[in-house]
């Protein structure tokens, strides 16, 4: 889905159905695909598609409702949201340690639930926030910030 | 060394993205658990596994991995195959395990690598 936004800025909206394990991955996918569209360096449009893929399985996992990322494309960034309305995280602290997880047994033996998802998309953002009630939901914050063309340097294609 | 020259010396199945075997392997990378893959294969890596749903499709694409190298034998259900071709997003297939597939793997992709 993609919509026009102010200033210039594209906007991709992607609702994600909550236990949708079967489609789980694949708004990344192709949100991936339409930044690549859109010009997006490949490496950029890589850390792109890897923070909204843990986001995305965290919505089909954890999500009551599941929830929305947005991805919005500016010349200098790429940002993302994503939302949900619970049921919120606890501890954030805890659930921002490597390994820490509360995935169901279901999930982790799909390999999902290594506890890696939000230090992961932490790792992928120039700049990361994450909010989050008990009751009232989470909302993830991330920006990245856009690879010059002129300033990229020499990378072999092979690890584009 | 492309895809289609690692099918070739290891006696893989192609199951999915026949249209893509000329694209280049830079390396491999073996695991089960997607985070870990996200966060550490590396574009073109062709990745070993033993998982065979649908997410493993969305890791490769996102993640820029040159295909998927599934060991153990046992075929993904056709809706997986169906999601690779449309992301072309190559599908391999070994009767091997995943132990063994890296080692051939690496003789192949490390030239006189001990």
């Amino acid at each position: 889905m993609q919509e026009p936004a102010h200033g210039g800025a594209r906007k991709l909206v992607h609702h994600v159905r909550a236990g949708d394990i079967e489609h789980g991955g694949l708004a990344s996918a192709q949100i991936k695909r339409q930044l690549s569209g859109l010009g997006v360096a490949p490496q950029d449009a890589r850390r792109a598609g890897i923070i909204a893929f843990e986001a995305e399985m965290n919505l089909v996992v954890y999500a009551t409702n599941g929830g929305t990322i947005t991805v919005a494309v500016s010349e200098r960034f790429i940002d993302i949201e994503v939302e949900d309305a619970g049921p919120g995280i606890e501890d954030i602290d805890q659930a921002l340690t490597p390994g820490f997880s509360t995935a169901p047994p279901w999930a982790r033996e799909l390999g999902f639930g290594a506890g890696m998802g939000l230090t992961n998309i932490k790792a992928n953002a120039d700049w990361f926030e994450i909010h989050s009630h008990i009751g009232s939901g989470t909302r993830i914050l991330c920006r990245i910030e856009r690879r010059r063309h002129d300033a990229s340097g020499h990378r072999p294609t092979t690890r584009a | 060394m492309t895809l289609r020259d690692i099918v070739r010396q290891l006696e893989l199945k192609v199951v999915a993205g026949a249209d893509w075997l000329d694209r280049d392997v830079s390396g491999g990378f073996s695991g089960d658990l997607l985070s870990n893959v996200l966060a550490s294969a590396r574009p073109g890596d062709l990745w070993i596994t033993i998982q065979r749903h649908v997410n493993v499709v969305g890791v490769a694409q996102v993640a820029a991995l040159s295909g998927i190298l599934l060991a153990g034998g046992e075929p993904p259900a056709v809706a997986v195959l169906a999601k690779a071709e449309e992301m072309g997003i190559p599908i391999l297939l070994s009767r091997d395990g995943a132990f063994e597939l890296a080692g051939r793997l690496h003789r192949i992709l490390v030239p006189g690598a001990r």
